[in-house]
């Protein structure tokens, strides 16, 4: 399914796409009907995708369109994929609450079970990127740190700020922080390419690589004060800021204290 | 000053007030006694200090409100020495302040200007030191010397020449040749058209020659290179940029052209580069164009096409010089 | 006699017979200094230097200035095994594994910056109280060069450890240096040891930041401490206070011991904001390479109203007979900053021909009463503060929510336009001042006291100053504008009647002042 992700944003590609996913499904119906616990499985997903699809009526449809082929102020959903929809939906981000700015991380609106539905939904309607299986995201047990440490520098700092902190972007937009993200969010966000953010292929940043990222920036979250408090991790500014009013003014307050008469 | 005469009359400097510790002993021994209080925090410090260096491990770690999760080594150790450090300080100021005489003492200027008599004496000194050294007779010595005293500056000027290698083509020569894969950074791996997804981009430097086993950052600084998947539609280039793209992907030089800062923030969504250095923005569907800041060339555009093997190459080497613009760059 | 005392008056004896030094003590420790706070922000910078020394020496003892390429083996685990320069493992190494070295790279990083904070604030002191009139012109100048080369050794420091923003900052400090028209490329290359980054700049900057400037740095200070003891402290006006007297504190024990612990105070404040507030992170920046880069890439603050200039120029390079202009570098890098560095250095002079006035002044100005100074510095900082703003636009669009690309605008005109209001309301604030202190004068202090007069109506009781505020208030001088002629006796014009015409416009703004209140005012009133 990934293989096929490159061709999603084809154009002349969606209504191929649309057919050979409801030629799929119906595969997938006729083999699964071969098997009663198949079939079950099968049965119970198509449960999940028609509950999605009536969340989506209900959520989404007004600006992605009723078969969510996209609007005047909103993008086809088709061939975007679960993970997108997964990461969109999952962090709040859609349903958007304000059109005139970017849409930022906030509380979810949906459980993570209408997320699913509504990300097999959307799945269902045409191949895209699939949300990664538990496997490329146990940071904890695989990858390497130091050469996340690396990539993260060379692939993600430059928007996202050297500790992850974000940073801004061209008219008002903006990189958004990268700490306290689900490592599944990171991991989506990195083969979809959500808002301004380009995608990062996997045979750029191989899945394992992605995976060093995330522990990368799993440690930088939990990494405690080393030198005192961090300022925001934000480079020179902060530091600077602190001295000209906390730094000078206990020096001036103390020079005060000295120039006066003592009584 | 006509209006000095105008003013107001001054009154003088105002009569000296005691302090409470001039003339209660109470009061001195109380401020005697904040002076040893200030002096023994001091002490503390010190030992909170010592304990610190020798007692806590490096590897503890407090959670404090603010600050979070903070090491108690670096900072207890901060903390000793700081107070050890304010409360000398500030003992000695209390002291200074309470105890010792706070009589103002009113000290008369002199003028710095020399007497008539020193002035003279100075120019004849002077005059007499020059008139005996003769340098203004002897004219030859006089002319000589300005020639040895102007030229001798020049060895030490001429002794920093091996300071370094003279630039010759060096700035307007990288690492990409006719045939250069591209390879990722870090990694070092290939690429193929087919990897990359349309949004997609990849930080990428050329393969490494033969026998060299990494890059080195003098390579890094001329050689990296952004990678960019559009959709072939959205480019508005001319005909030779165009064929310079392939299927899609275009490659730039991610050296900035202002000030040599790595340009590598690209908003999928509106195609535009931006540097974090200075905000240059650049136009990616249309040869890199600056659309704001302080850049004033599009990056260098690097032109692409497919080995045998179907990986990304370089079509030839870079046609201008990347980086920052210098005085020999002739456009 | 105790043994004590003996014993120190032996030492005394034997310095003394070999270098007559007592006499030599005699006159100097007999100095008085005036005690205000103002007067000891120079101080801070003093002794934020002699921190610098102490912690840098530490520092130096395990700091290996070099680009050499080691593979990190140290104990912080989300660098370890990447390849680095040895000048940044080595800064890792005091970070993790000396004890009290993170601690000491603190310290020093936060002395640097109150270093150029104290050299500002002492700065501006001296400016907007005209500290640098006739005796004090020479001190100012070498204050600037202080300034100067501050900015100078702390952009070396912060090169030092070749993490990743230090290195964005050689990287842009080349490109500056590569932009100067005809010898820059070869500049560059000299500096460098060959092309970007190379193997040679960090070793030899090493030895300018510890070795060179220090040594430049105590010359200067230590010339710039002996003028100001020898030339006498200046004092603020006040009764009994005059041009001919310093009314202070004498040197022993007094201001001794308050200079003295000021030191250890100024020493525990850094030491406290070094163990509470983390600074220059290196580990998380990581080593430097051109490819990489972090947003919101910026300088340390003494710097930041250049990059800020930078930021805002607009793009513009010009092409010649195949060579390049970098204006877009040029004008902000270099051409800017020295004209205000020039500006700065030669203002007690330009201000001096304005005014005609060839005096010794020993008495500070209060702000106020010098409108046309006061507004000439407000216009600077003004300058300063937009271009600074400029420099972390990419921060603050991010923190509250803006677009660099409005705050770019808003310093591109920001910084044309608001300079100039600036002065004007600052003037105009200045002789308001002027105005409020004359009716003070003149009327007393409103006492918030209502009184009702027999036929009715309320009057506000003002209460009268004392004779001490009555002087403080009237005691400075009011010089009118130089009057020049333009046309000789003859009749016939002069050679320098233009520059006479500017210099006579520029005293007359120069004096444009609200009246003071003299003694003959005073006299009417009472007769009233």
């Amino acid at each position: 399914m990934k293989r096929l992700s490159r061709y999603r944003r084809h154009r002349a590609a969606a209504p191929m796409l649309l057919i050979m996913a409801l030629l799929a499904i119906g595969t997938t119906f006729s083999v699964a009907s071969a098997t009663p616990n198949k079939s079950a499985l099968a049965l119970a997903r198509s449960a999940v995708i028609e509950e999605g699809k009536q969340l989506f009526l209900k959520g989404c449809s007004s600006c992605h369109g009723l078969n969510a082929e996209g609007g005047a102020v909103a993008p086809s959903l088709i061939g975007v994929g679960a993970a997108s929809v997964d990461f969109q939906v999952g962090t709040g981000r859609m349903p958007m609450a304000d059109m005139s700015t970017q849409a930022m991380r906030k509380k979810p609106v949906y459980t993570p079970e209408q997320v699913a539905a509504l990300a097999a939904y959307v799945a269902s309607l045409a191949p895209g990127p699939a949300i990664p299986g538990d496997e490329y995201l146990n940071y904890e047990r695989d990858g390497s740190v130091a050469e996340g440490g690396e990539l993260f520098r060379n692939n993600c700092a430059m928007c996202h700020n050297f500790a992850g902190q974000g940073g801004a972007l061209t008219q008002g937009k903006y990189a958004p922080t990268v700490m306290g993200v689900e490592p599944v969010h990171i991991y989506e966000a990195m083969i979809t390419g959500p808002q301004s953010m380009p995608v990062f292929s996997d045979k750029t940043i191989t899945p394992e690589e992605k995976l060093s990222i995330i522990k990368w920036i799993k440690s930088a979250e939990a990494e405690p004060a080393l030198g005192g408090a961090s300022l925001g991790r934000v480079g020179p500014v902060t530091e600077g800021l602190l001295i000209w009013t906390l730094g000078i003014g206990m020096l001036i307050g103390v020079a005060v204290w000295l120039a006066m008469k003592a009584r | 000053m006509s209006n000095e005469l105008e003013s107001i009359s001054d009154p003088g400097i105002p009569p000296h007030v005691h302090r409470k510790a001039d003339e209660d002993p109470i009061a001195a021994k109380r401020a005697e006694r904040q002076v040893a209080i200030l002096f023994s925090l001091s002490a503390l410090g010190t030992l909170l200090f010592i304990f610190s260096y020798i007692a806590i491990p490096d590897d503890l770690f407090v959670f404090l409100p603010i600050m979070g999760n903070t090491n108690a080594h670096q900072l207890f150790l901060g903390l000793g020495l700081a107070f050890s450090l304010f409360f000398i300080g500030m003992g000695a100021i209390h002291w200074a302040k309470t105890l010792m005489p706070d009589n103002e003492v009113t000290v008369e200027r002199h003028e710095f200007r020399s007497s008539d008599e020193d002035r003279k004496e100075f120019v004849k000194t002077a005059k007499d030191g020059a008139a005996a050294a003769g340098l203004g007779r002897r004219s030859l010595i006089k002319r000589s010397l300005g020639l040895s005293l102007g030229l001798v500056g020049l060895s030490p000027l001429l002794l920093l020449r091996d300071l370094g290698p003279l630039p010759e083509d060096s700035l307007t020569k990288t690492s990409w040749k006719a045939g250069t894969r591209l390879v990722t950074d870090p990694g070092d791996r290939p690429i193929k058209p087919e990897d990359l997804e349309v949004g997609a981009v990849a930080q990428v430097l050329p393969e490494l020659a033969p026998g060299k086993d990494h890059h080195t950052l003098s390579d890094i600084a001329k050689d990296a290179v952004l990678l960019i998947r559009l959709r072939p539609e959205e480019f508005n280039l001319d005909a030779e940029r165009l064929s310079w793209t392939h299927e899609g992907i275009i490659a730039f030089s991610k050296i900035c052209s202002h000030m040599g800062c790595a340009v590598a923030l690209y908003e999928q969504q509106t195609k535009h580069l931006l540097c974090p250095c200075h905000q240059s923005t650049f136009d990616v569907t249309r040869a890199a164009k600056v659309l704001f800041g302080p850049a004033a060339r599009p990056l260098p555009q690097l032109a692409l096409a497919l080995d045998s093997e179907g990986y990304l190459i370089a079509k030839q080497p870079f046609t201008e010089p990347v980086g920052p613009s210098f005085w020999e760059r002739s456009s | 006699m105790t043994a004590r005392e003996r014993i120190a008056g032996n030492v005394a004896n034997y310095v003394d017979e070999r270098t007559g030094a007592a006499a030599w003590m005699k006159k100097n420790l007999n100095k008085v200094f005036p005690d205000h706070w103002s007067f000891l922000l120079g101080e801070i910078a003093l002794y934020s230097f002699i921190i610098l020394l102490l912690s840098g020496t530490f520092l130096t003892f395990w700091f290996d200035p070099s680009q050499r390429e080691v593979v990190y083996e140290g104990s912080y685990q989300p660098l370890a095994g990447l390849e680095m320069s040895a000048a940044y493992a080595s800064t890792l190494h005091i970070s993790f594994e000396v004890r009290g070295g993170l601690l000491m790279r603190q310290i020093h990083h936060w002395a640097a910056l109150f270093f150029m904070v104290a050299i500002v604030v002492h700065l501006m002191r001296v400016y907007f109280t005209g500290a640098f009139r006739k005796p004090r012109e020479f001190n100012w100048i070498i204050g600037v060069g202080l300034l100067t080369l501050g900015i100078v050794e702390g952009f070396l420091g912060y090169s030092l450890p070749d993490d990743l923003l230090s290195g964005t900052g050689i990287r842009i400090a080349e490109a500056i240096i590569q932009a100067i028209p005809v010898v820059g490329t070869y500049l560059a290359f000299f500096a460098f040891g060959g092309a970007f980054p190379g193997e040679a700049f960090i070793p030899r900057i090493f030895i300018v930041h510890v070795l060179i400037l220090p040594a430049i740095f105590l010359a200067l200070i230590t010339v710039h401490l002996m003028l100001v003891w020898y030339q006498k402290h200046t004092q603020y006006p006040g009764p009994g206070r005059t041009e001919k007297n310093v009314v202070g504190y004498p040197l022993l024990p007094v201001y001794m011991a308050k200079a003295g612990g000021f030191f250890f105070v100024v020493f525990g404040v850094t030491t406290f904001i070094a163990a509470v507030a983390s600074i220059n992170p290196i580990w998380l920046y990581g080593p430097y390479t051109p490819g990489q880069i972090s947003a919101g890439s910026q300088p340390d603050w003494y710097m930041g109203w250049l990059d800020g200039l930078v930021r805002m120029s607009p793009p513009i390079e010009t092409y010649l007979f195949g060579y390049t202009i970098s204006w877009n570098i040029l004008i902000p890098g270099l051409i800017i900053p020295g004209l205000m560095f020039t500006g700065l250095a030669l203002y007690p002079f330009i201000e001096s021909w304005i005014t005609g006035d060839k005096r010794e002044h020993h008495l500070l100005d209060r702000p106020r009463n010098a409108p046309n100074r006061t507004a000439i510095g407000a216009m600077a900082l003004t300058f300063t503060l937009v271009a600074l703003i400029n420099g972390g636009n990419d921060i603050i669009a991010q923190q509250f929510h803006l677009s660099i690309n409005q705050i770019m605008w808003f310093s591109r005109i920001g910084i044309i336009v608001l300079p100039p209001i600036a002065f004007v309301i600052t003037k105009r604030i200045c002789i308001s001042l002027q105005r409020a202190d004359r009716e003070l004068v003149l009327h007393g202090k409103e006492t918030g006291r209502l009184v009702r007069l027999p036929h009715g109506e309320f009057v506000e009781i003002h209460e009268e100053l004392t004779p001490e505020k009555k002087w403080l208030l009237t005691s400075h001088e009011q010089n009118g504008p130089l009057e020049l002629p333009e046309i000789d006796k003859a009749g016939v014009r002069r050679t320098d009647a233009i520059r006479n015409k500017l210099r006579s416009r520029m005293s007359a703004a120069n004096a444009e002042v609200a009246p003071k209140v003299t003694s003959k005012d005073l006299n009417e009133i009472e007769h009233h």
